[in-house]
């Protein structure tokens, strides 16, 4: 692990549950991240590229961490996704810094 | 029966530009979408987004992206079956193929080019249960004919524009119309959300947010909608009910022609031409995988690009072909126009 990397739980669409290594100086979000480690099959997740303008990286963040805010954008695209729960978010909406050291997430079923 | 040389299944930016590197080869093309408008997801999802990674082009939206192609390839005449998905694929003896769409259209070509994307673009489907029996029995999520609706009682689900602008549109067709959205808040253009609000102030619209339909009531035919709100989940009897969430790509038909398929993408040979398993047939832009695959708009101008050029050898073996530049040999459209680069002034100094 390296010393900018912060360790992340995400229980995929399966079930199963991952730990992975997310990079905080690579510009990624949670999105890519789940794409990086290959964690849902191409195509399902992260449609439109991570403009908030679908809801196929949609999560469920089942840990206390502070979160950025929810945009406009991202709030009305949550207010047409499937599956919703009062702790889903973007994935893609969600840049990885250290403040997300130990975030645990669970991918939202596809739609 | 439509003919051409290279059938394109897909009029995205890549399936767009093809038209224009085959034109250069005068090979004439024909697209296949299952959009009603050409430029894929550029058009359908992100239209008004900048993009910014388009050689020369510093900052342009996706949209004006779709609009120059268009104008790019206009002389090389291409067709189009546009709202039509690429359904079968049949291999004649001689190699060619013939694909036929969802609504029987067949296409006759030497040379398929997939252009798909991420897929054809499938209305999104609202996780109620039952929903699927319910499907042309009063559950629709697409409305091709408003006359359906005459004088019925409408639902409409959905916080976006399409959700929005058919709550409008029926409001002088049906006899009642009741949009429902899990959201206060709209997602549609300002002035729709501002009409459905005079709408709903007129009682020509009932409007319940937040709230969500959860069920469908009927036998066999739908009789009302079961709707969740806060303080409860009530029957709303009608005779349509039509979610409007979007449209999302999915692969579709093709996963099932034969082609190698992995991670959800058509492998193709990128050594070479980005031909597919089946000798013909390409695949080109996002829908392609390889070792170091990009999903970028730019990589998929060059894949079709060489694309073209092993398209041309196939269909003709015996010509030999040089490619050239368009500053040397200009534009020549099927439409009898002409582009080419002004010649030199040469002048004697006496």
């Amino acid at each position: 692990m390296d010393d900018k990397d912060v360790l992340i739980h995400i229980t995929d669409r399966d079930g199963v549950s991952h730990q992975v290594n997310a990079p905080t100086d690579m510009n990624m979000n949670l999105m890519e991240v789940i794409r990086l480690y290959e964690l849902a099959p191409e195509g399902t997740l992260g449609v439109c590229g991570g403009m908030a303008m679908c809801a196929s990286c949609q999560c469920y963040i089942d840990s206390d961490h502070q979160l950025p805010q929810i945009s406009d954008d991202e709030s009305a695209m949550l207010g047409e996704a499937f599956h919703v729960l009062d702790s889903s978010r973007l994935s893609c909406q969600i840049p990885i810094d250290g403040s997300l050291s130990g975030l645990k997430l669970t991918m939202a079923p596809q739609e | 029966m439509i003919k051409t040389d290279i059938l394109i299944i897909g009029a995205g930016p890549t399936g767009l530009f093809t038209v224009f590197e085959a034109g250069l080869l005068k090979l004439k093309c024909h697209l296949i979408d299952a959009l009603p408008q050409p430029g894929g997801q550029c058009s359908e999802i992100y239209p008004k987004k900048p993009i910014y990674d388009i050689p020369a082009f510093p900052e342009i939206l996706a949209g004006d992206l779709v609009d120059n192609l268009m104008k790019q390839i206009q002389p090389f005449q291409p067709g189009f079956t546009l709202g039509e998905r690429a359904q079968s694929i049949q291999t004649l003896d001689d190699g060619t193929f013939i694909v036929t769409t969802n609504k029987g259209t067949k296409h006759h070509a030497p040379i398929v080019a997939i252009a798909g994307g991420l897929g054809s673009f499938e209305p999104r489907k609202p996780p109620i249960p039952n929903i699927a029996d319910f499907e042309d029995k009063g559950v629709e999520y697409i409305i091709r004919d408003p006359e359906l609706y005459r004088d019925k009682d409408v639902v409409i689900a959905g916080g976006g524009d399409s959700a929005l602008d058919w709550s409008i549109f029926l409001t002088d067709v049906a006899s009642s119309v009741t949009l429902v959205h899990r959201r206060n808040e709209f997602r549609g253009a300002l002035d729709s959300v501002e009409k459905v609000q005079e709408l709903k102030d007129k009682a020509k619209i009932q409007l319940i947010t937040p709230g969500e339909v959860v069920g469908i009531v009927g036998e066999k035919k739908l009789t009302g909608v079961t709707i969740k709100q806060a303080d409860g989940v009530f029957e709303k009897p009608c005779d349509h009910f039509i979610p409007l969430f979007g449209l999302a790509p999915k692969l579709g038909p093709i996963a099932d022609w034969g082609l190698e398929i992995e991670k959800n993408a058509i492998k193709v040979d990128n050594t070479l031409d980005y031909q597919t398993n089946i000798p013909g047939i390409y695949a080109i832009g996002d829908v392609n995988t390889y070792p170091g695959k990009l999903k970028l708009i730019l990589c998929g101008f060059h894949e079709a690009t060489l694309m073209c050029q092993s398209a041309y050898k196939r269909i003709f073996p015996d010509k030999r072909h040089v490619m050239k530049y368009t500053t040397v040999g200009g534009v020549e459209g099927f439409d009898g126009t002409k582009k080419q680069a002004p010649k030199a002034v040469v002048k004697a100094i006496n």
